[in-house]
């Protein structure tokens, strides 16, 4: 743990910490129907088009039931448009490389994918999307799948901030402003930040470069009709190939990573993701993408403090979240540069650390921190392949999306899971001192407790459930990539990550079959409809109490007190029903990997 | 609530939103990409002086012999294939990883010139992430050089002034890591750039 890295956290902290307030700022003007930004010369007609042409009239709120009913049925039907549009891909323009229509499965699993903000990629981009599947068909997701995240926890806030209220705003308000005076503006400065680094942002087809230095492979025989041809023993018979040329991959690639950091997305538009050169050319663009993706869930704590009128309250999350991310990053750090003692064994220098999967550019430091940072939030982009990370140094990761990736989080899903462990806080404070719980004056009864539970009972149900049920058949084992307890880690995340939404992946496990598919697909419905709806139904019922105004034996939401008992109340009754799975995971795999076993 | 009207409201949005977000947005990103950077922006690529195309600055490609600097191993299709990218995904306790491994590290002695038990530079011996990473250490680098000066007849001097000139360096002196970038450096020996 080298004393750059210490100053590389420190930069990093700093400038998050730098932009909370003014983008915080900010958003009270964004979530405000009537709120002014420098953009309304531009985006305010624009969005008067928009409500005209969809017929939404702005000014009418909407109770908890029609918000929800809205948000349900705009995912369903832009679920539908990527779905249609990817099987058709092959008649759709764009598509210089001729790749054809994607199979019924694989759309489904993409389609739901995008939709719930998840992202995850049973797919490789490059050798299966054309540009106009990258560019729309996805993309679509990446504003509107965020703007749903930033809506629905607008709407929660609301409920808290509110009394004696009906409504909690308008649906397709949030959603259209979140996505043009939020999302638009500044991903397209950061595209361009991007693109000078060297991300490419073109439609030419891809380059065929010839080679340096011409090299002979190894590849299986095939016969006329494609076939790998064996010899006797069964084993494929191998034939040299001369490979003389590099076809370098192009596309529209700036336009959708800004987005993709900025909205917590995460779907790379190459398979290896921001580990690519072109995805991620240099360590500032690296910087740049790390501080997209906590942007505005830690923007977001600011105006939750503003808008129940209690900034200590906000910057008490804010800490309560900074202090776990720190927590989980000196862990993974820590591991990926102790390495692994079987290779160090080999003679691989131990100073160097745990380098599998990992880019030079990046190396140690900022690959743990990128790692931590997009498991904290919902966002699953990576910049090294957290497969390949130490037991522990790949426990972070994982561990911090069990939580439930309240950590920052998604763009709005942060937030609102996190007000989920709140009010389960204030109200295990409540009894525990004997009083009716109470947060920002309003009671909280037996229906927010167990919505409360609902959320977090639903991602420990879905995460152990579909694990269990794949790792017991041949359809779940056929997928490894790897024996032994990390197989059941590759399993386990897999399931963590799609019930998350946040779609990084143990990634050797090879998931584009139909059973896992389906099944990933309906892990990611679960985690995000079964999360909202119960979330909305507080929201609801929130806004419609009274406010009763803070006395002496009130528990207070700020300060240290009320920051450790959150950080408890997170560890305790988000992390203890994942610690038997962990166990027989990564814990198993790291003391057998001190003991020099292999799978 | 009127679902009829609830769908028709959620469809024309979508539609409208594709073609802001879908639309005018990246063709604006295009649009000044290409006129900013135009060099990123189509790829970082790199002609020799017939015009041909002979890589990307941001993209490595394998190499083998003796007179040029080598790569780190590649995941990515048969090696360095920008079509295929990803990392080997093995796990600590692969053993298919570690054989792997254990193979890399008696080559790079050998090919090099080390003794039996001389450490070997990570990066050296592990797949990288992408499977197309551009660079090396500047340790490996380093340990290649007298292989390399050797077999093109130059001086320690010579070829440690050229890795120095294809290192690229951290952002601000300190933020990410140094390396060198194999491609260009290799290119250079070849005199194909300047």
């Amino acid at each position: 743990m080298t004393f750059l890295g210490w100053i590389q956290l420190a930069v990093y902290v700093g400038l998050l910490l730098a932009i909370t307030k003014p983008l915080g700022l900010y958003l009270v003007q964004v979530l405000d129907p009537h709120g002014r930004t420098w953009f309304d010369p531009v985006l305010r007609p624009l969005e008067r088009l928009t409500y005209r042409l969809a017929g939404i009239d702005a000014e009418h709120e909407q109770d908890w039931k029609h918000y929800t009913v809205a948000m349900l049925l705009f995912s369903f039907v832009g679920c539908l448009f990527t779905y249609v549009l990817l099987r058709c891909q092959g008649w759709l323009p764009l598509n210089p490389q001729k790749l054809p229509g994607l199979s019924s499965d694989l759309a489904f699993d993409t389609a739901m994918s995008f939709t719930t903000n998840t992202n995850w990629q049973s797919y490789s981009g490059e050798s299966t999307m054309s540009y106009f599947s990258q560019m729309v068909s996805l993309v679509i997701h990446n504003f509107t799948s965020a703007a749903t995240g930033v809506a629905i926890a607008a709407a929660l806030v609301r409920g808290i901030a509110r009394q004696s209220a009906a409504t909690i705003g308008n649906f397709w308000v949030d959603l259209v402003r979140s996505t043009y005076y939020l999302f638009l503006p500044i991903s397209l400065v950061l595209a361009v930040a991007l693109v000078s680094q060297g991300m490419v942002q073109n439609f030419k087809p891809y380059d065929s470069a010839a080679l340096v230095e011409k090299q002979t492979v190894q590849v299986p025989k095939t016969d006329d009709k494609g076939n790998p041809v064996n010899d006797a023993k069964g084993n494929p018979v191998m034939v040299d190939q001369v490979v003389d040329t590099q076809s370098i991959s192009e596309g529209p690639m700036a336009s959708q990573v800004a987005i993709k950091m900025l909205g917590t997305n995460g779907g790379g538009n190459t398979n290896a993701n921001a580990a690519h050169p072109f995805e991620n050319p240099t360590p500032l663009s690296n910087l740049l993408q790390m501080l997209a993706i906590f942007a505005i869930p830690s923007a977001l704590t600011w105006w939750l403090g503003r808008t129940v009128g209690n900034a200590k309250h906000g910057w008490a999350v804010w800490w309560a979240m900074a202090l776990l991310f720190l927590a989980g990053f000196l862990i993974c750090w820590h591991y990926e540069a102790a390495g692994n003692p079987i290779h160090t064994h080999l003679g691989v220098a131990a100073a160097d650390g745990n380098m599998e999967g990992k880019e030079v550019r990046f190396g140690i430091v900022n690959s743990s921190l990128f790692a931590t940072i997009t498991t904290d939030a919902s966002c699953g982009a990576v910049n090294a392949m957290h497969d390949s990370f130490t037991p522990l140094g790949g426990l972070v990761p994982l561990f911090n999306i069990m939580l439930g990736e309240i950590v920052f989080g998604g763009v709005g899903a942060g937030l609102y899971g996190m007000l989920v462990f709140v009010v389960i806080g204030v109200f295990i404070a409540g009894l525990m001192i004997g009083r009716t719980p109470e947060y920002l004056g309003k009671k909280i009864g037996a229906y927010e407790v167990k919505m409360a539970m609902l959320v977090v009972l639903v991602l420990a149900a879905s995460i152990l459930g579909f694990s269990a049920w794949a790792s017991v058949t041949e359809w779940g084992k056929a997928g490894l990539n790897n024996n032994g307890p990390h197989g059941l880690s590759e399993i386990l995340y897999a399931y963590t990550s799609c019930t998350g939404n946040n779609g990084s992946a143990f990634a050797g496990l090879t998931a584009n079959t139909p059973w896992y598919n389906v099944t990933l697909a309906l892990a990611m419905f679960i985690g995000r409809f079964l999360m909202i709806v119960p979330i909305l139904a507080m929201a609801g019922s929130l806004a419609a109490k009274k406010r009763t105004p803070a006395g002496a034996g009130t528990f207070p939401v700020s300060g240290v007190t009320f920051v450790l008992l959150l950080i408890g109340t997170i560890l305790l009754v988000g992390a203890l029903n994942f610690v038997p799975a962990l166990a027989l995971g990564p814990i198993v795999e790291h003391f057998l990997m001190l003991g020099g076993q292999l799978f | 609530m009127n679902i009829v009207q609830n769908l028709k409201t959620s469809l024309i949005l979508t539609l409208v939103l594709a073609v802001v977000c879908c639309g005018f947005y990246p063709v604006l990103v295009w649009g000044l990409g290409q006129g900013l950077f135009p060099k990123q922006a189509n790829g970082s690529l790199i002609h020799d002086k017939q015009g041909n195309l002979v890589g990307s600055a941001l993209l490595g490609q394998t190499f083998t012999g003796e007179s040029y600097f080598h790569s780190r191993p590649s995941a990515a299709g048969n090696g360095y294939d920008p079509t295929s990218s990803g990392g080997s995904n093995l796990g600590p306790t692969s053993k298919k990883l570690s054989d792997g491994m254990a193979q890399n590290v008696s080559d790079y002695r050998k090919d090099n010139g080390l003794s039996d038990t001389a450490e070997v530079p990570a990066d050296a011996v592990t797949a990288s992430a992408s499977g197309l990473d551009p660079h090396i250490s500047v340790r490996n680098a380093l340990l290649q050089a007298p292989r390399v000066a050797a077999k093109r007849g130059l001086t320690k001097d010579q070829i440690t002034a050229l890795i120095g000139k294809y290192t690229d360096h951290r952002f601000l002196g300190f933020i990410g890591e140094e390396g060198v970038n194999v491609l260009l450096l290799n290119l250079a020996l070849d005199k194909t750039i300047e």
